[in-house]
């Protein structure tokens, strides 16, 4: 496991998302509306949109450009023009930051 | 001697032709666009999504579409049928279309059964097939007035005037989405519904074709049945007499603006509009500021233009205002493709993006 710290807790809102670019890649990282992390690819698969950019509502993220939505959780695309899904970390907590397994 | 001017360059606007290659080859397909700069935090105040405003407007123009109409079949056979159905069609016709454009996007309600319900009403009043638009509004946004790339420029270049007087009842789209309907009913795509439509997608439009057809089939089934037009008043021919507001309000959108560029504000326009054609047109007079942050709900576009308006040209002041630009520029445009309109920036704007310049698109 690659642990890898992307930000502090109070970095996010809740029911926000916020980009961490690591090693040439981008990832999202979010903040529940139920106060718990979550990490997937930063760019959407449909046409490589930064999500960061996007709406979360709920468990959902919105790609801004094309309304694309995923569920951040499980990364399952759940509506069109998502069609794949997108691939999730894991995150932990550690002294009020927030890390992501990049490997 | 006469001067001898080269041919106009006529360019295929098709997807399935060379200039999807060139677009994709000049760096314009799916590419980066200028957005202007706001805090993130008010974006997202102004992308929050609401049921309230949506159903608040469903419910008015259903009760208006349901008076209109009863009053319709209530004069038929006297003049008075001729003012309740001229609103009516505006209704079905022109409101279907704002309707099914913001449901696509998925902003008009928090709730998203109730996009989906409303979109595919939308849909079946302006004739559009749910799944092949929502692909192609899609690619709209992707590659705005990209040639080659974009399937929704309404005005190709040179213009052909006729098309664009005819298109006010529908007639060219019309014609063209009911043989489309026809052809997924048999569970074919064209070739260029192949370059934007994933295949898995596919099945989901020839389902509702058929649907559609079905309908059709029932209305004209009964209008013969009962030897009267009235049924297709009601459901069908709105669909063309009612388009023209649509029409007056779409044209306004990308219409002589320049093509091939990556910045909405060179080619889409923002028109004031009076309350009742922006409740039927859904704030869509916003239409620079949607087509940047198109996740922004429609009753939302108001306060996002206030925001970016520093960064924007300045906004047209009604239709009339409009159309003194675009009706000479469509004119100009048949006889030269390049003539285009210009749109120039304020001071306080940030500059065109560096691509654009370097492509030597913008005045």
């Amino acid at each position: 496991m690659t642990w890898v710290e992307a930000c502090g807790i109070g970095d996010i809102d809740r029911e926000d998302v916020r980009r961490f670019d690591h090693g040439g890649r981008t990832y999202a990282l979010y903040h529940s509306p139920d106060g718990k992390f979550y990490a997937t690819d930063g760019l959407c698969t449909h046409e490589a949109f930064p999500l960061t950019d996007g709406l979360v509502i709920d468990d959902i993220i919105e790609c801004p450009k094309h309304n694309g939505r995923f569920d951040y959780r499980t990364g399952a695309a759940r509506g069109a023009p998502a069609c794949i899904d997108l691939k999730t970390y894991p995150v932990k907590v550690e002294a009020g930051r927030v890390l992501i397994d990049i490997s | 001697m006469p001067v001898l001017k080269e041919p106009m360059e006529r360019r295929d606007y098709g997807l399935a032709g060379p200039e999807n290659r060139r677009a994709v080859e000049r760096g314009l397909a799916t590419a980066q666009w200028y957005a202007s700069p706001i805090p993130r935090k008010r974006l997202k105040e102004l992308m929050q999504r609401k049921d309230g405003p949506a159903i608040r407007d469903t419910l008015i123009w259903f009760a208006a579409l349901a008076i209109t109409g009863g009053l319709g079949v209530y004069f038929w056979g006297t003049w008075w049928a001729v003012p309740a159905f001229a609103a009516y069609g505006v209704l079905y016709g022109s409101a279907g279309d704002s309707r099914w454009h913001e449901c696509s996007h998925g902003t008009a309600f928090r709730t998203p059964w109730l996009n989906n319900v409303v979109y595919y009403i939308g849909s079946f009043m302006v004739l559009r097939e749910p799944t092949p638009w929502r692909w192609s509004h899609f690619r709209h946004h992707t590659d705005t007035i990209i040639v080659g790339r974009d399937p929704e420029i309404a005005v190709p270049r040179p213009t052909n005037l006729f098309h664009v007087v005819i298109d006010f009842l529908n007639l060219r789209h019309g014609i063209e989405e009911l043989r489309e309907i026809t052809l997924h009913c048999f569970g074919r795509m064209t070739e260029a519904e192949k370059d934007y439509i994933p295949e898995a997608e596919r099945p989901k439009a020839y389902l509702t074709a058929r649907i559609f057809m079905l309908i059709f089939a029932a209305v004209i089934g009964l209008s013969i049945w009962m030897q009267s037009w009235l049924p297709l008043m009601l459901v069908g021919l709105p669909s063309f007499y009612g388009a023209w507001l649509h029409y007056t309000c779409g044209l306004t959108q990308h219409a002589g603006l320049a093509e091939d560029v990556l910045d909405h504000r060179l080619n889409s326009r923002t028109v004031y509009m009076n309350p009742i054609v922006r409740f039927i047109y859904w704030n869509m007079n916003y239409h620079v500021e949607h087509h940047m942050f198109p996740m922004v709900p429609y009753h939302a576009l108001p306060a996002l233009h206030a925001e970016l308006k520093a960064d924007m040209p300045a906004a047209y002041n009604g239709f009339l205002a409009t159309y003194r630009e675009i009706i000479p520029a469509l004119i100009r445009l048949a006889k030269d493709s390049s003539d285009h309109v210009r749109r120039p920036l304020p001071g306080s704007a940030q500059p065109v993006a560096a691509p654009m310049a370097a492509a030597g698109t913008v005045a």
